[in-house]
């Protein structure tokens, strides 16, 4: 870990302002992730902005009959709130498979959205990594990739997006909510907050230099049979090998989001449009462009068996 | 005290504190946070410094140039120590590979620099600065490549030699009913809770090293030979140890390069390998590639069985002594085993909790229960056929106790066996495929010469020493539950101090040898001063009778504390031990139930209950022995299902090096567990009749594991671990 110094802004504006300021300078909010990396030299600020006690700590009603939920909002708060467990279920259950106890007190909304990738190279800092050192190369191809990305993935990175909660927000219509640094705002949906690796998997998201995640919106609940199921090799405290988020109505219909297979919450309309046809329509609509390796090549049939058991269930 | 005759009745016979379920008696400590571990020796030594291991950055290869100046120009650094400024280090006897690299790289994450500053994070700062290029060479990394040219193990101890009783070749070409299959198990890692850490100071040449080690002596004299010192001028301080599963029997760098530290700073240095080194630059479970034929008779009887194993080592390293157990366990005529190791240039392999026979079994016991199935026999009564109270290779030989067969009826019934479906895929809960498994615990029982002093003082207070270390194990308190029943006290009059080379030299925690042996060292001391006390009260002592803080001989009767009145008395004797395991086969046994239940979409294997039933001498404390075999059962379970090192078969490593990527089990993966200890005394083994037991809980388990989730699905995996993706896309389908 560097030496760093550390600045409490008094607003989320003055916040985005500093940053800018900075190049090297990071946000922190519950340091559950960027502690860590800080310890393994993945990631070295020279300057911390705590954006804690700026009052984004809140879960409000939207006018348009939704939930404003504020970034710093911890997980466990955010999973146990009543409105979110009555309306929406999906969330509650993706945050409560996620992490520890201990991690959830601390972990914030916004954060869980900005966490870093747990490929094993990443955080091998003698190994090259075009996500932690642009242009080093990417060990994973070829390499230990059972736990990567088979979608959205390319040949400079196939590391995943690790978060349970992400995955839940993205099959709820999730918005982000941003400050940037001239204090002009703006809303992201979910699903582009996340850019894809390219060629250029570093840039993770499409916010700018300065700009701080405020709240994520939830629109008004969708309703259906809200199931997160997250498929790992132990009972407990492990990242997904797979997970499928999905809200399913009635009638069969319904919206389906994948975690642990790509670099970002996987949702793609035309399977959603063959879910009333089933698991295996959905799943290959899903996989058209998969590109898994030998090692993980797994997870395309376990999504499709785990989707099948997701719909059954939502059935009975 | 030679122990070389089977024990007759003796003090311990009478069970006032042996045998007794006590709570640890460090148990305060530990929960207090006052039990001091290695690197929370705060203030034993005052100026300490902190250092941090650099660990190399290739598999192999040369260290072409390394630049240490901006280390050494960070700020609070102290010292910066490498190869260059180590000067000249041998290596000790049971270390592989060096402890610090340079030129030369032999492993990944081989130390090759340590940073020492006023505190962690400058240290650890100050390493990020090091510039280090290598010249790498091209390494040997993937077992199942290097097989071929896998060569017959050197060196002169012969339980590696290739066995042979009979014609195997004949008897399995001639039976009837015959298997041959290949079973692997992967790398693995102790990944114990509490990191190698070491505090050095030296005191002109004298040097202390508060450290994690389960072997005191061991140490001591492997860092005289790595450093070129006397052994004398070495102390080693190890009283408590947070798990070590034989991740610590050696000496590892930690204590090299604390010292090292130490010396180039001028000051107490203390060290801990960061959890990512704890994978690459200390030891681990050496994956195997295991063969097994059987051939039987019609009705089941062994006629010929062959346990061939390959695994690798770095050049001059040694086998996983996976076919160890095959020798042992089941009757047969005509037999065969060999061992094959191929030189790979991963890191160090060497023991790890039941060495040989926690991988062999995982083969044996899973080939065992497919032999069954072969044979249309129930897997307890084919075992139970194949039986023998000899051992198989030399039938003039018996084992000193063998109730292996009571082990698989009280468990049987016990854990409902008969419910269970002979045909695999037949129970269903819901989502869930349900089954159930069973594997023999086999582990022998190992003795070793262990040292101990017991000292009475005049408030009757008793104090052991002996060089013994507990690894969580509760070495404290079966070893003070020893001294109170020779001496006639309550455990609340005794004192036990361990894991210091001050004392007597001990067993040490290894290969389930360290409760027997360490007692029964504490015995012998005791008899001494049993023979001081009376003879200070000047009473015979073989007439003497210790009990309730009295002794009595005849109608006399004294105050254990009077014999010290004129100042303490001490007894010190050393437990070693005659032929008794040449004559006799000294093993322990047991019998794993597992239930698993397998999810029909996802393939995702959950332990629902489990059970073993031990019988292994003299239990010296069922509370602290059922703690060691449910903690062994866990991680059965873990090699079961979970635990794997990756090897990066191009980079030469093992990639998920931490606690996140190496996952070991949860709470939540084992829900119920349930242990049950024979009632039995083994005279053979030492004057207190026991036997080890913290190896024997994992034996067997990864097969009672695999065969339940066969019994549950009827789908067979013979490479651990069972992984949901091995399984998957031949689940039955879902009906």
């Amino acid at each position: 870990m560097r030496a760093f110094s550390y600045e409490k802004p008094a607003s989320p504006a003055e916040a985005a302002t500093a940053a800018s300021r900075n190049p090297e300078a990071k946000f922190i909010a519950g340091g559950t992730n960027l502690l860590d990396l800080m310890k393994l030299e993945i990631e070295a600020p020279t300057h911390l902005i705590d954006v804690n006690g700026l009052g984004l700590d809140t879960i409000e009603p939207t006018q348009e009959g939704g939930l404003r939920i504020g970034a710093l909002v911890r997980n466990t708060t955010l999973a146990a709130d009543q409105r979110v467990r009555r309306d929406y279920a999906v969330l509650s259950r993706a945050l409560l498979s996620g992490a520890s106890g201990q991690l959830r007190n601390r972990a914030t909304t916004a954060g869980n959205l900005l966490q870093r990738t747990r490929c094993p190279y990443f955080y091998d800092t003698a190994q090259p990594c075009n996500k932690r050192q642009p242009g080093s190369g990417c060990s994973a191809l070829g390499g230990f990739s059972r736990q990567l990305g088979v979608v959205g993935t390319s040949d400079a990175c196939i590391a995943t997006h690790p978060s349970d909660m992400a995955v839940a927000m993205r099959v709820l219509d999730a918005t982000v909510e941003t400050v940037k640094p001239d204090a002009s705002t703006r809303t992201i949906p979910l699903g582009d907050l996340h850019r894809l690796p390219g060629d250029s998997p570093h840039l993770e998201t499409v916010l700018e230099k300065g700009e701080l995640i405020t709240a994520v919106t939830l629109p008004k609940p969708a309703g259906g049979t809200q199931i997160y199921r997250k498929v790992r090799d132990r009972a407990s405290y492990a990242f997904a090998l797979i997970s499928v988020a999905a809200i399913v109505q009635r009638d069969g219909s319904g919206r389906v989001a994948i975690g642990g297979v790509a670099p970002k919450p996987w949702r793609v309309e035309k399977a959603e449009a063959e879910l009333p046809r089933g698991a295996k329509a959905a799943a290959s609509a899903l996989f058209a462009d998969a590109r898994p390796t030998h090692e993980n090549a797994f997870k395309l049939p376990l999504v499709e068996r785990t989707l099948d058991a997701v719909l059954a269930q939502a059935r009975s | 005290m030679k122990f070389d005759k089977p024990a007759a009745d003796n003090p311990i016979d009478r069970l006032q504190v042996v045998g007794k379920p006590l709570d640890r008696i460090d148990g305060p400590r530990k929960v207090t946070g006052t039990a001091r571990y290695a690197y929370e020796q705060h203030d034993v030594v005052p100026g300490q410094a902190y250092g941090y291991v650099l660990g190399a950055g290739i598999a192999k290869g040369r260290i072409g140039a390394m630049d240490v100046e901006p280390a050494r120009r960070a700020p609070g650094v102290i010292a910066v120590v490498t190869a260059k400024e180590a000067g000249a280090l041998k290596k000790g006897k049971r270390n592989t590979a060096r402890l610090l690299a340079g030129p030369e790289v032999e492993h990944y994450h081989q130390a090759v620099a340590l940073v020492v500053a006023e505190s962690f994070e400058q240290a650890r700062a100050a390493a990020s600065l090091i510039k280090v290029e290598y010249a790498a060479a091209e390494g040997a990394f993937d077992l199942k490549a290097a097989m071929n040219e896998a060569k017959k193990p050197e060196g002169d101890d012969p339980s590696l030699d290739d066995t042979k009783v009979g014609d195997f070749a004949g008897a399995f070409a001639a039976a009837p009913v015959k298997l041959d299959e290949t079973y692997t198990t992967p790398d693995e890692s102790h990944a114990m809770m509490e990191p190698h850490a070491t505090l050095a100071a030296w005191e002109g040449e004298r040097l202390t090293l508060w450290t994690s080690n389960q072997m005191v002596d061991w140490g001591v004299t492997d860092m005289a030979t790595t450093l070129g010192i006397p052994k004398e001028n070495i102390r080693i301080v190890s009283p408590f140890i947070g798990g070590g599963f034989g991740g610590k029997l050696f000496l590892r760098s930690d204590v090299l390069l604390a010292a090292l530290g130490a010396r180039a700073a001028r000051r107490p240095v203390k060290v801990t390998l960061q959890r990512p080194l704890m994978i690459n630059n200390t030891t681990h479970r050496p994956a195997t590639v295991q063969r097994i034929r059987i051939g039987t008779t019609g009705e089941g009887k062994i006629t010929a069985i062959a346990h061939e194993s390959w695994s690798g080592d770095l050049p001059g390293g040694g086998p996983e002594v996976a076919v160890q157990q095959t020798r042992l366990l089941y009757a047969g005529a005509n037999r065969m085993t060999a061992m094959r190791l191929a030189e790979l240039d991963l890191p160090e392999g060497n023991a790890m909790r039941a060495p040989g026979e926690a991988p062999g079994l995982m083969a044996l016991e899973m080939a065992m229960d497919e032999m069954a199935e072969k044979l249309g026999m129930d897997p307890i009564a084919f075992r139970l056929l194949n039986d023998t109270q000899v051992d198989p290779e030399k039938p003039e030989r018996p084992f000193s106790m063998r109730r292996l067969d009571e082990c698989f009826r009280v468990g049987s019934e016990r854990f409902g066996w008969s419910r269970r479906s002979a045909r695999p895929g037949q129970q269903r809960d819901g989502n869930w495929l349900v089954g159930i498994g069973v594997a023999a615990a086999f582990r022998n029982n190992l003795v070793m010469k262990s040292g101990a002093r017991v000292s009475l003082d005049a408030q009757g207070i008793v104090t052991v020493e002996t060089d013994m270390t507990d690894i969580g194990t509760g070495s404290y308190t079966i070893i003070g539950q020893t001294a109170a029943e020779m001496l006639g006290v309550g455990i609340d009059k005794v004192v036990v101090k361990l894991g210091d080379s001050a004392f007597p030299v001990s067993a040490g925690s290894g290969g389930q040898w360290g409760g027997n042996s360490s007692t029964a060292g504490v015995y012998a001391a005791c008899v001494k001063l049993r023979e001081a006390v009376a003879q200070k009260l000047g009473i015979n002592s073989t007439e003497a009778i210790f009990a309730n803080g009295e002794v009595k001989a005849g109608n006399r009767s004294l105050p254990l504390a009077s014999a010290a009145e004129a100042g303490p008395l001490t007894g010190e004797d050393t437990i070693e031990y005659g032929d008794l395991d040449k004559t006799h086969q000294q093993s322990t046994f047991g019998a794993h139930f597992v239930e698993v239940a397998v999810d029909a979409a996802t393939a995702e294997t959950r332990i629902r209950r489990m059970l073993a039933v031990c019988a292994a001498g003299r239990i010296l404390n069922p509370k602290t022995a059922r703690s060691q075999v449910i903690g062994a059962m866990t991680m059965g379970a873990g090699a079961a299902l979970m635990e794997e090192l990756a090897v990066d078969k191009r980079r030469g490593f093992f990639v998920n090096h931490d606690l996140a990527g190496y996952e070991v089990p949860v709470h939540a993966d084992i829900p119920h567990q349930e242990v049950v200890f024979l009632d039995e005394t083994d005279p053979m083994s030492s004057p207190m009749k026991a036997k080890g037991v913290g190896e024997l809980g994992i034996c067997g388990v990864g097969a009672a594991v695999a065969n339940a989730i066969y019994n549950a699905t009827g789908v067979r995996v013979r490479d651990y671990p069972i992984t949901l993706d091995k399984l998957l896309t031949r689940m039955p389908d879902a009906a």
